[in-house]
């Protein structure tokens, strides 16, 4: 039987890992991924809860968090292609006047 | 019974490889393909964690919907490749991983003493209405957490509009 | 635990083997209709050496002929993608076998057997996630081959798929309403009774509608006609898979067969009762038989339509898709819930 404390370690360290990728990656596409990285890694720790405590809810709000990031991917990407649109690159160094 | 630790060590290496794949490749689009891996191998998780309706969504959702978005947005975009790092504090390495590794070992030393390793007994009699299926999800949904759910509509109809607003050209 | 291991093993591989041939033959069953649908004659000579075999050997020359053909890899093109996407469209279609039932129960040599896999309480959601990753073959295919009408060919299919989706599991709420469960194995269990007729179409009339909107949204998922204007040959030079040649097209045609029987066998377990009919109670043996001529009609009837109708255009497509499939799904979700609000 696995314990707990191995999936909510697994989730800590992917959340970890998303979380380095927010920081070192230039590329807004990749930032966004890792994102998505870190709500998948929650969404772990709230099923292995929910699974060891015999609590629906937990499962539930997964399920709200992945309604949640889907409209937030269909958001963030609408705005990654107007801002590639006007400036040719996505290198989120280079966003960083707002005069275009 | 060994074989549960078995199959949770594979599928946790193949999420945490394709984690650190999504870091380590350069062209976006293999990231993207990197954090497909990472989804399915989290959906298998969920499997063994008695949570099968949330596996076969989070298939179909994420991995079959969302990241499809991902992956046309960087066909049409055309994204190019990154460019190589250019380290701006060349020391600062080995400052940050002996702290890294403290806080890794700090997260096993928390974490040690929760004693819950057993997945709770399936009520018998029940199996249908476990915790996980498919009945116990759609019940709670649409009679203890009906708000959350209506108000996810809404969400969905503002992400719609407003990404149509944000991604159309002028003059459309 | 190796005894359900074994019999998991010998099960798939039974499965597989029989899927392969019905594959290769349903390629010929498609030139055999399309033939007499169009007045003539189709491939009548590949025979056994001196037999003539009315064709039937033509699959045979055909796998022959593509396995000696050269496999070309683009210089382009991103290798290990190339390679990889037959592949990734072909498992998926694979996969959905593992949880259709194809009888009850049957006892050889003291062993209860079911006719089925595997029993996945989820069964019909397992089947739906595994039409959504099967767009990645095709996405991933035409990206890598790092040619402009491929691309295209791979962006317009693989939108179409994912707007089709939408109906398709709009329609299978409409059934999952009546039926009350996900497990193909029960689903098709409760269309027992009438001497095997209860079928899921009788019991409740108005799942015609039903059953139209998931067969169309099953014709555009597997990219037939009329909605194949991604990959027909007059259109976009064959759109995702123009670079691929040999065992790799090979994959893909095999892929789209195999989309297609999946399509059906779904529609017959969902709508048609699956293995049930009459006397299955007492030759469990008839169950299996009963299936493929069930599938066997629907496969006929998508070619069927496929030589009659003309081909969409892209928007109109789309537009189809959108704006008349999805809303009259919705409709049909709320005439089911009416339906069984005034039976309960």
């Amino acid at each position: 039987m696995v314990p707990l404390s191995w999936y909510l370690g697994l989730s800590a360290l992917l959340f970890t890992i998303g979380a380095v990728g927010v920081f070192i990656k230039r590329n807004a596409i990749t930032i966004f991924l890792s994102i998505e990285l870190m709500l998948n890694a929650v969404n772990l720790t709230f099923v292995s809860l929910s699974g060891f405590f015999g609590d629906v809810g937990g499962q539930l709000f997964v399920f709200i968090v992945m309604t949640v990031a889907a409209a937030e991917a269909a958001v963030g990407l609408a705005i990654i292609i107007s801002i590639f649109r006007n400036r040719e690159s996505l290198n989120v160094d280079e966003v960083d006047t707002l005069k275009l | 019974m060994g074989q549960e630790k078995v199959l949770f060590i594979v599928f946790a290496v193949i999420a945490i490889a394709s984690a650190l794949n999504i870091l380590l490749q350069r062209n976006p689009l293999y990231s993207a393909l990197s954090l497909i891996g990472t989804l399915l191998a989290l959906s298998a998780l969920y499997v063994t964690l008695r949570a099968e309706f949330i596996a076969a969504v989070q298939i179909v959702v994420y991995a079959g919907a969302i990241m499809v978005l991902f992956i046309f947005v960087i066909m049409l975009l055309n994204v190019p490749k990154d460019q190589p790092q250019v380290e701006k504090q060349k020391g600062l390495r080995y400052l940050a991983i002996p702290f890294a590794g403290l806080m890794i070992a700090e997260m096993f030393y928390v974490l040690r003493p929760i004693r819950l390793s057993t997945l709770p007994p399936v009520p018998s009699g029940n199996a249908e209405q476990a915790v996980g299926t498919t009945w116990s999800i759609g019940t709670s949904l649409f009679t203890d957490y009906l708000l959350p759910f209506e108000v996810t509509s809404v969400l969905i109809l503002m992400a719609v509009v407003g990404a149509m607003v944000l991604a159309r050209r002028e003059g459309d | 635990m190796t005894n359900l291991l074994l019999e998991w093993v010998i099960k798939t591989i039974v499965i597989l083997l029989i899927l392969v041939t019905a594959v290769a033959y349903a390629t010929l069953m498609e030139r055999k209709v399309m033939a007499w649908i169009q007045m003539r004659v189709g491939p009548n000579r590949v025979g056994l050496g001196k037999f003539r075999l009315w064709g039937l050997m033509q699959p045979l020359a055909d796998g022959l002929k593509m396995i000696f053909k050269e496999d070309i890899v683009p210089l382009q093109a991103s290798h290990w993608l190339y390679i990889v996407a037959p592949a990734l469209s072909l498992i998926p279609a694979l996969m959905t076998f593992i949880v259709i039932p194809y009888g009850s129960q049957i006892t050889l040599f003291d062993h209860t057997i079911e006719l089925h896999v595997t029993r996945l309480n989820v069964g019909l959601l397992y089947v739906l996630a595994l039409t959504s990753v099967g767009v990645y073959g095709i996405v991933l295919a035409g990206w890598s081959s790092n040619n402009k009408y491929s691309l295209m060919g791979g962006l317009r299919s693989s939108a179409q798929m994912i707007s089709y989706e939408l109906a398709l599991g709009l329609s299978i709420v409409s059934v999952l309403l009546y039926t009350g469960t996900l497990d193909l194995v029960e689903i098709v269990e409760g269309q027992q009774g009438f001497h095997g007729l209860a079928w899921n179409i009788f019991h409740y009339p108005l799942l015609i509608l039903v059953f139209i909107i998931f067969y169309i949204a099953s014709l555009a998922e597997t990219n037939r006609t009329p909605f194949d204007l991604p990959e027909a040959d007059s259109e976009l030079v064959a759109g995702y898979h123009t670079e691929y040649s040999s065992m790799k097209f090979v994959m893909f045609q095999m892929a789209e067969y195999l989309n297609l029987i999946t399509a059906s066998s779904i529609s017959t377990t969902l709508f048609f009762g699956g293995w049930n009919g009459p006397f299955v109670g007492r030759l469990p043996l008839l169950g299996p038989v009963y299936f493929t001529v069930k599938v066997f009609v629907l496969i006929f009837l998508a070619m069927w339509i496929r030589y009659t109708v003309p081909r969409f255009r892209y928007d109109q497509l789309m537009r189809f898709g959108w704006k008349f499939l999805l809303p009259a799904a919705i409709v049909n979700i709320i005439i089911s819930s009416t339906v069984i609000l005034f039976m309960r």
